[in-house]
């Protein structure tokens, strides 16, 4: 059989640690009851949830028409979110499959976190384009290829319908990956808990696992299939989200560097959010020697290269708008930096492209409040790129005559925050109902762990 | 634990990774097939030691991947082909590079799902939660830091005092017995269990209460009643827009309904028979046509070969035959008239049959009474 070769260099915790310890750290945080930063942070992240709950409550009850989206400019926020999660989720797709395959141990560490986050954030996205932007979402079921009483069909030409497909299977292979690895440490938890209830639920989850080799022989083959699969998969859903705007004709969005740029965007934005969130609960869970400040420098290399790569597309989308002849392209990119919403465009390109140059220092990759001050504007500048990408193009499309202005209402808001709220709330209750570090991952790579000869 | 309980295995744990490799190559050395090495985590080198075969779950995912290209290709050339065909702008329906992103996240779903089920439950049969080792000491052992080996009593050459003294001889340490847990084994006939029942009936009082309200009382609140309330007058309803009180408008005074031409010659037959000619020729659709609306307005009373033979017993008087030598020498516009604007008992039938599928019977009834009146040189 092939086996991984687990032998790692540098060691990935900063100091020697038991495979028991490694138990009893991560699963602290699910055995003790919260601590009052937990509860504060869950207060704070349920209340934008509900209040973003009761706003597209609302919005379903009275109509779209409360949203600041109208004809020229039909999509925005709602696409905007939509694209921003799926970004979001592709970090943790890359981390837990794309460095697996490249046998990048230190992945192990915060393979799992990863994974969980792009779940929640398919999540977001899902809600986004099926509830707040379909706005009858009970007539979502047409997205899907079913025989129905009108004999109607969904047109497999059509983008739109490449995303269902493209998010949908995303959103369910990553819900596969993330559970098969989670088995084993279930059945962890299930053989360390003395709470009944815990031990039934556990004991559910981990469908029975043992620990058996005759199954680990069949499940580490399966985890690399996985990966395999994963890794075409996470590079395909960007690539067809961005043929959203690419297959059409809008000067601005008809490009074929779209796929590329949008899947390094995506990946930027993704290893940001998963900077921040890391370095919040590793402090949180006291967590430090497991997810060192190797990994937080791993991902901040890794935001550099992609940040330098969507660099790369902002400059090569403009020399390529002047180097076509065509005046609608070259209009485009000058309205874009020059126009009414130029203010989004430098906010974009200094967020994304300036900011992030820090990271070629050692001093500064290294510490925490810059690295965290840069993730937050690399989100911030992720999150107006689709803005740009979106209300440039509509609201100044061939037609003069039919130009337009979008401004949000204070609705569009409050959906946009359902989605911070959701996916924090669930991050929230994942790091205290679930292991947020994959124990038995973290005990194979450490040293030690395997056979000598 | 009972003595009394049949013996699963004999368990031995092991402190460290190497140790454990080493008695695993014992074990399968010593002859021991039906034995398994619990550790936390897969150790490498493990496959090798118990002898196990190379995973092939890779077929699966081959197979499921396949299929999953298969069925997206199939179905997608099937609407656009054949259930559904789109024109957008004069491209071929057969677009097969537009079918690509389709078919291949379907290749992935069906590949990583299906292939992860199999695995799960074929190769592993979970869940199950009652097998002998669950909530042993040796189990909370391996999932956590020790490693074990365990030699089923199954073993063609399971011998429990063998097999211990074989596990010290490989440094094993807590050589411990476990045995099935009776009532384990012994469970009877799960699917008709109260509870499992219990819990059934609950299932599908609740699964079929809620498809009961939604689809009738959920659906007709709003929003979902979106498109039942509409400002637009529906044929029949009042409205009080309009003096008459009527939402519906009546035509304008001589107002014709589309393809309608006024009929010239009511009540006058004679004239009807001198002027109009058909103006349908003797076709094989025509008199196709003029048959099956004959035997569907005709038939009932002048029988199905015009011999006025009523198949109404009586109700209504009968006709007299088509196939006489009078009406053999009307003109067709005369047979025309007498549908058109009826004669004695018959009524019009101008509201039932077309102006064309008239004609088109008038050819019929030609048709049978050159029938009914064959010469020699018609047989032949």
């Amino acid at each position: 059989m092939t086996s991984l070769d687990y032998t790692i260099d540098p060691p990935i915790t900063t100091r020697a640690v038991t495979p028991a310890e490694i138990d009893s750290a991560i699963a602290a945080p699910l055995d003790r009851f919260p601590s009052k930063r937990w509860w504060i942070a869950f207060g704070v992240t349920s209340t934008m949830l509900a209040g973003g709950l009761a706003t597209i409550a609302y919005m379903l009850y009275e109509g779209i028409g409360l949203l600041g989206f109208n004809q020229p400019v039909a999509w925005a926020f709602d696409i905007t979110n939509f694209v921003f999660w799926v970004g979001i989720g592709h970090a943790g797709t890359l981390i837990s499959a794309i460095l697996f395959l490249m046998r990048q141990r230190w992945r192990n560490a915060i393979a799992r976190f990863a994974e969980a986050m792009t779940i929640f954030a398919v999540l977001c996205a899902a809600i986004f384009v099926t509830v707040a932007h379909l706005g009858r979402p009970w007539l979502a079921g047409y997205l899907f290829p079913y025989p129905n009483q009108h004999a109607l069909w969904v047109n497999f030409i059509s983008p739109l319908v490449w995303d269902v497909f493209a998010v949908n299977t995303y959103l369910t292979v990553s819900l596969v990956f993330w559970y098969l690895g989670l088995i084993p440490d279930l059945a962890t938890l299930r053989d360390r808990t003395t709470n009944a209830v815990k031990k039934l639920v556990y004991s559910v989850l981990s469908l029975g696992w043992r620990f058996s080799n005759r199954h680990w022989s069949h499940y580490e083959r399966m985890y690399l299939i996985l990966a395999g699969f994963a890794t075409p998969l996470v590079l395909s859903v960007h690539t067809i989200v961005s043929f959203d705007f690419a297959v059409s004709v809008n000067p601005g969005w008809h490009t074929t560097i779209f796929p590329p740029y949008f899947v390094a965007g995506a990946v930027f934005s993704g290893f940001a959010m998963v900077q921040n969130v890391l370095i919040i609960v590793r402090k949180m869970f006291k967590l430090e020697h497991i997810i060192t400040m190797k990994h937080l420098e791993n991902m901040n290399k890794v935001m550099l290269l992609t940040g330098s790569m969507v660099g790369y597309a902002y400059a090569m989308e403009m020399f390529v708008a002047w180097y076509s002849g065509s005046q609608f392209e070259r209009f485009v990119f000058l309205n874009r930096a020059l126009g009414p919403y130029a203010w989004a465009y430098w906010t974009m390109v200094s967020c994304n492209v300036v900011f992030v140059q820090l990271f070629w220092f050692k001093r500064l990759r290294l510490s925490i409040p810059i690295m965290f001050a840069v993730g937050v504007l690399v989100n911030v500048g992720m999150w107006f790129e689709r803005y740009v990408i979106i209300v440039t193009t509509l609201s100044r499309d061939f037609l003069p005559s039919s130009w337009g202005h979008f401004s949000p209402t204070i609705f569009d808001f409050g959906i946009m925050m359902l989605g911070f709220g959701l996916f924090f709330t669930l991050v929230l209750l994942f790091v205290r109902f679930l292991p947020s570090i994959a124990m038995a991952e973290i005990k194979a790579v450490m040293d030690g762990a395997q056979a000598k000869h | 634990m009972s003595t009394s309980s049949p013996l699963y295995a004999i368990t031995a744990l092991f402190d460290s990774p190497d140790a454990v490799l080493h008695a695993a190559e014992e074990t399968a050395k010593a002859g021991y097939t039906k034995f398994d090495v619990h550790t936390p985590y897969p150790v490498h080198g493990m496959d090798h030691a118990m002898r196990l075969k190379t995973s092939r779950i890779g077929i699966f995912a081959f197979v499921f991947g396949s299929l999953g290209v298969l069925s997206a290709v199939a179905l997608i050339t099937w609407v656009a082909l054949h259930e559904y065909p789109l024109v957008i702008g004069g491209k071929p329906f057969w677009a097969w590079p537009a079918f690509v992103p389709v078919s291949f996240e379907l290749t992935v779903l069906l590949a990583s799902v299906l292939s992860t089920v199999t695995m799960i439950v074929f190769y592993f049969k979970f869940p199950n939660n009652a097998h002998p080792l669950h909530d042993t000491p040796y189990m909370k052992a391996v999932s956590s830091d020790k490693f074990g080996i365990a030699i089923q009593a199954n073993d063609p050459k399971f011998d429990e005092k063998s097999v211990r003294e074989f596990l010290k001889s490989v440094h094993g340490s807590a050589i411990e017995p476990v045995a099935y847990d009776v009532e384990d084994l012994d469970h009877g006939q799960q699917l008709l269990d109260a509870r499992f029942l219990a819990v059934l009936a609950v299932v599908m009082f609740v699964v079929a209460s809620g498809t009961y309200f939604t689809l009738n009382y959920a659906m007709y609140l709003p929003p979902f009643d979106f498109m039942m309330e509409q400002n637009k007058l529906k044929a029949q309803k009042p409205s009080e827009l309009f003096r008459d009180g009527k939402g519906m408008r009546p035509p304008v005074e001589g107002t014709i309904a589309r393809g309608f031409i006024p009929y010239a010659f009511h009540g006058k037959a004679d004239e009807a028979g001198k002027m109009l000619v058909n103006p349908l020729l003797a076709t094989a659709p025509v008199i196709d046509r003029g048959k099956a609306k004959y035997l569907t307005f005709c038939s009932p009373c002048h029988g199905n070969f015009g011999a006025g033979d009523s198949r109404l017993r009586g109700q209504f008087p009968n006709p007299p035959t088509l196939n006489s030598d009078k009406v053999r020498n009307w003109s067709d516009g005369s047979i025309f008239h007498v549908i058109t604007d009826g004669q004695n008992v018959m009524p019009s039938y101008a509201s039932q049959i077309s102006r064309d599928d008239r004609w088109a019977i008038v050819h019929y009834i030609r048709v049978l009474q050159r029938a009914q009146n064959a010469k020699e040189a018609d047989l032949r």
